[in-house]
């Protein structure tokens, strides 16, 4: 009966009820919107990066992230290769020899990051191939390059044409070479998109006169989430040999704080928003309440337990709870599930605006289930708060004064 | 037997320099199967006293003692519980719940009582049925007309099987026929199941049909008079 009594009275005036669902299904909606938007943008900010350079973890020597020196490179021996291939978390351990050359074609020149990879290994890790739009990929010898779209076409370069690179090697030997380029890549993000031409590593070790000679050790994980674990056990393997494991965050500091900045202003926004829906739903729950008052005293009057009353108005807070986070998850899925599928591109000003800043200019959306719980369970906790009003006052109630009482 | 036993009961309001003395006194018992109208003019105590009867309010001093047990003692919580199993309450505005219909209103009482679903059910149909509105059992108070959910509200007050019934003014809303009407059923489960009936009145009618009249004027009891005495010229 406690049930029935509550269903029904959340129906006496429908209009009300309505309206009052209606506010947490619009706040729900909003905050499931633009918090998916911003965890999904984040993901794939962190995506772009991790898993298309720098992997999970590195194993560089000491001081090599702050200082990126080619003589801060390390000699790698399969045996460290295979000990830290041996993680179960480790999924692929990728060498790589960076350093920076003069990129030039013709009339045009550019500062640009060279990359020598092992082309299968890196496949497995950052999925190279999926990036190349023009022309063929690397072998594991292959003596050619593959360049970023956006500095090949600053350099007004294509596929078959000759590269020409020049810069300084291992232990301040020149370094010059004509390269034939193999394949353009496009990269999601500008700043890689502006500035990489990956070689393989022997081409890239013989360019730099840095024999067997690597500046990083990148590595995928299994499960990210067990990032910390892992890196302790590489710790462990690396310990005797001078070298650092750095997890992607330390790696990628600012884009860990950007992250961090538009996240807590994100949050800031939710709070206001879900402050506002709080103080209308607790608008009802008086305006609710006041009309009541004289029925509740009647109805304590003939017998009902003060505690037994105070649960129909909460079920009844609780079922309109429901009703506006049930049909806010509901409304939200459709939506958000197509823009997940169907990331927004910036056009115009504004996605040149964001390119310039270094971001992909899309919008990404992330569809995680723990997100509509949390998102849900706050609003839930919202109806709670309003719902201890009316429980208060029955509490409180004086049977006459009640009974008396005029809306 | 004595059902209701008034002590010396005084119900003083403190507003704000001046006290009104709502109850002033008034010492009295109910016995049981009394069919008692409270009379007298507006203000002069008679909702207050029914209100220190069924224990909705307490009453500055005296004592209220109901079958036995002195009400004025219990704590609030105890005094709903002795209330939903001693005393049936009729209120001038009807005031059924209005989500739920006929039946469920008279049902809920026992619903509070725990009682089993099969008693519950039937007795609901006999109430709903001796107060004439078996065929209204469905139908929500809003649907009903105002002596139509008087009917319903009396046979709520007697789903829990009542020592008495308080009833403060339940014909002042109703037509001269609802209140015809009114007055039949409850002289009638007075009469054939011995409910024992106090109410407060202004409507003559009533006043006619009522074993007892007791007038009140300012708080205390200005007559109590046994019609049935009257009309033999006994006193």
């Amino acid at each position: 009966m406690l049930y029935t009594l509550a269903w029904r009275n959340i129906w006496r005036n429908k209009r009300r009820t309505l309206i009052t669902a209606a506010s947490v299904l619009s706040a729900l909606l909003f905050a499931l919107f633009t918090r998916s938007m911003q965890i999904g943008t984040y993901a794939k900010m962190v995506d772009n990066l991790v898993q298309a350079y720098t992997g999970y973890i590195q194993v560089q020597k000491k001081g090599y992230w702050e200082n990126k020196d080619i003589n801060q490179s390390f000699k790698v021996s399969d045996t460290l290769v295979d000990k830290i291939s041996s993680i179960l978390n480790v999924s692929a351990v990728v060498p790589r020899l960076e350093y920076f050359a003069l990129a030039s074609f013709e009339l045009q020149a550019k500062g640009s990051a060279i990359i020598g990879i092992d082309p299968e290994k890196e496949e497995k890790l950052t999925h190279l191939k999926k990036w190349l739009r023009n022309g063929v990929f690397l072998s594991t010898d292959d003596n050619g390059v593959l360049i970023a779209s956006k500095l090949a076409g600053y350099l007004k370069i294509n596929v078959g044409d000759t590269i020409v690179l020049i810069g300084q090697g291992y232990h301040g030997v020149s370094a010059a070479g004509k390269f034939p380029v193999r394949g353009i890549l496009r990269f999601p993000s500008p700043d890689l998109d502006g500035q990489m031409i990956y070689m393989s590593l022997p081409n890239c070790q013989e360019f730099f006169s840095a024999e067997n000679r690597v500046t990083s050790l990148a590595l995928n994980l299994n499960n990210p989430d067990e990032l910390d674990r892992t890196k302790q056990l590489i710790d462990e393997i690396i310990r005797s040999h001078n070298l650092v494991a750095m997890p992607w965050q330390e790696m990628l500091v600012e884009l860990v704080q950007y992250i961090k900045q538009d996240n807590a202003s994100g949050l800031i926004m939710l709070a206001i928003l879900y402050l506002v829906v709080a103080f209308g739903v607790f608008g009802t729950v008086v305006m609710m309440t006041s009309e009541r008052i004289r029925e509740f005293g009647i109805m304590v009057s003939i017998g009902m337990k003060k505690w037994k009353l105070a649960v129909v108005t909460l079920l009844e807070m609780l079922m309109l709870g429901v009703l506006g986070i049930f049909s806010g998850v509901i409304v939200s899925l459709p939506i958000i599930g197509y823009y997940y599928l169907h990331p927004v591109n910036y056009g115009g000003d504004m996605g040149e605006l964001i390119e310039k800043f270094g971001f992909e200019p899309k919008m990404y959306f992330a569809l995680q289930p723990d997100f509509y719980v949390g998102q849900s369970l706050i609003v839930a906790l919202i109806v709670l708060c309003a719902a201890c009003y009316p429980m208060i006052r029955i509490f409180k109630l004086k049977e006459i004064k009640a009974i008396h009482s005029r809306m | 037997m004595e059902i209701i036993q008034l002590k010396d009961l005084y119900k003083i309001y403190d507003e704000g320099a001046v006290a009104v003395n709502a109850v002033n006194g008034i010492s009295l018992t109910i016995s049981e199967g009394e069919f008692t109208a409270i009379v007298g003019p507006s203000g002069s105590g008679k909702t207050t006293l029914l209100n220190l009867i069924g224990g909705l309010d307490r009453p500055t001093s005296g004592e209220v003692f109901i079958n036995g047990t002195e009400i004025t003692k219990l704590k609030s919580k105890e005094l709903i519980d002795f209330r939903l199993n001693n005393i049936g309450f009729v209120f001038q505005s009807y005031n059924l719940i209005p989500v739920l219909t006929a039946h469920e209103n008279v049902e809920f009482i026992m619903q509070l009582q725990n009682k089993p679903l099969a008693e519950r059910h039937k007795r609901t149909i006999d109430l709903l049925e001796s107060v004439g509105l078996g065929d209204k059992k469905d139908i929500r108070p809003r649907h009903l007309s105002g002596g139509q959910q008087q009917r319903v509200a009396v046979a709520r007050a007697l789903a829990s099987k009542p020592r008495f019934i308080l009833a403060d003014e339940p014909t002042a809303n109703l037509d001269s026929r609802a209140t015809t009407n009114l007055l039949d059923i409850m002289e009638r489960l007075n009469h054939e199941e011995k409910i024992t009936f106090l109410f407060s009145t202004h409507d003559q009618r009533v006043v006619n049909k009522a074993h007892r009249v007791i007038t009140i004027e300012d708080g205390k009891v200005l007559s109590d008079i046994y019609q049935e005495v009257l009309v033999h010229g006994k006193h």
